[in-house]
């Protein structure tokens, strides 16, 4: 069962990744890569991680995907959606770097060269406690800083809007 | 994955089952007698002008980035509220200033005119 749900997951998780830079289409992109996002929540279900499934819908698949769609909305996409896949060596040179990539990631995962050390807080411990109050507890405790750091990254996101945006061209 | 969420996978298959099954049974049973009129996408008021897939203005950017922003800010209150009570008046306080700090953000959008639709 638990395999088998796995299983199914990620092979949504890919084909819908592989529909996203396959359709000519942005916007269809765009809801794809939604597709990609809820399948990849549900293995962070699996991974007995709640809190950042939750996460992964709420900002991800909802906050995110708006952007994105507006990012789509804004530029003159009717051309790009005519051109067809360009061949000869930029094709080959993609390939080439998809393949040096596939090498790394199997040596650093497949070789043993990042070994986890396992931490304080277990799959079942957390499942015990509660993955949201695990999360809460360290966040508002001993990631204090980070914490109240990120709100002024937050604040420097919304000044940098806002300046971008509200420029007046003279 | 714990078996408590079974109900959610089986509503979710049940929701693709019953939109894949209405449309396969409209397409099976709806007859089909187009014309010019019932193809349009209104069949009444002004004859559409143009394509849906015009550029949008800069303004739905920017709205949609302070929603980012907003809704971060509210992703941390979800743990925060869980723990609440043992973190008691500690707790309070540092989110107090993080809502503080986010605040100044949100004054400086208003004053700018971030929030108007000019």
């Amino acid at each position: 069962m638990e395999l088998g749900l796995f299983i199914v997951l990620a092979l949504v998780a890919m084909a819908s990744a592989i529909a996203v830079i396959i359709q000519r289409n942005p916007v269809y992109s765009a809801l794809y890569l939604i597709l990609t996002f809820l399948s990849l929540a549900g293995l962070y279900l699996q991974l007995q991680a709640q809190f950042i499934a939750a996460i992964q819908v709420i900002v991800y698949a909802g906050a995110i995907m708006v952007l994105f769609l507006f990012v789509i909305m804004l530029l003159d996409l009717r051309k790009e959606e005519q051109r067809a896949v360009k061949g000869g060596y930029q094709l080959l040179i993609g390939l080439l770097l998809a393949a040096i990539l596939l090498g790394e990631l199997g040596l650093v995962f497949g070789g043993g060269v990042l070994k986890g050390v396992p931490g304080e807080f277990s799959p079942e411990k957390v499942s015990a406690l509660g993955n949201t109050q695990v999360v809460g507890r360290l966040l508002f405790t001993d990631f204090l800083l980070p914490f109240e750091l990120t709100s002024v990254i937050l604040l420097v996101a919304i000044v940098g809007a806002i300046v971008l945006a509200k420029r007046r061209l003279d | 994955m714990p078996i408590e969420y079974l109900p959610i996978l089986a509503l979710i298959v049940l929701a693709v089952l019953f939109a894949l099954g209405t449309l396969l049974m409209s397409s099976i049973f709806g007859p089909k007698r187009p014309t010019p009129e019932k193809l349009s996408p209104y069949e009444c008021g002004i004859t559409p002008v143009g394509t849906a897939r015009e550029r949008f203005s800069v303004k739905f950017y920017l709205i949609a980035m302070l929603f980012i922003v907003f809704d971060i800010e509210i992703v941390f209150l979800y743990p925060w509220a869980v723990v609440f009570r043992q973190l008691r008046l500690f707790g309070l306080i540092e989110m107090a200033i993080f809502i503080l700090i986010l605040c100044i953000g949100l004054c400086y959008a208003w004053k700018k005119g971030g929030l108007e639709w000019e």
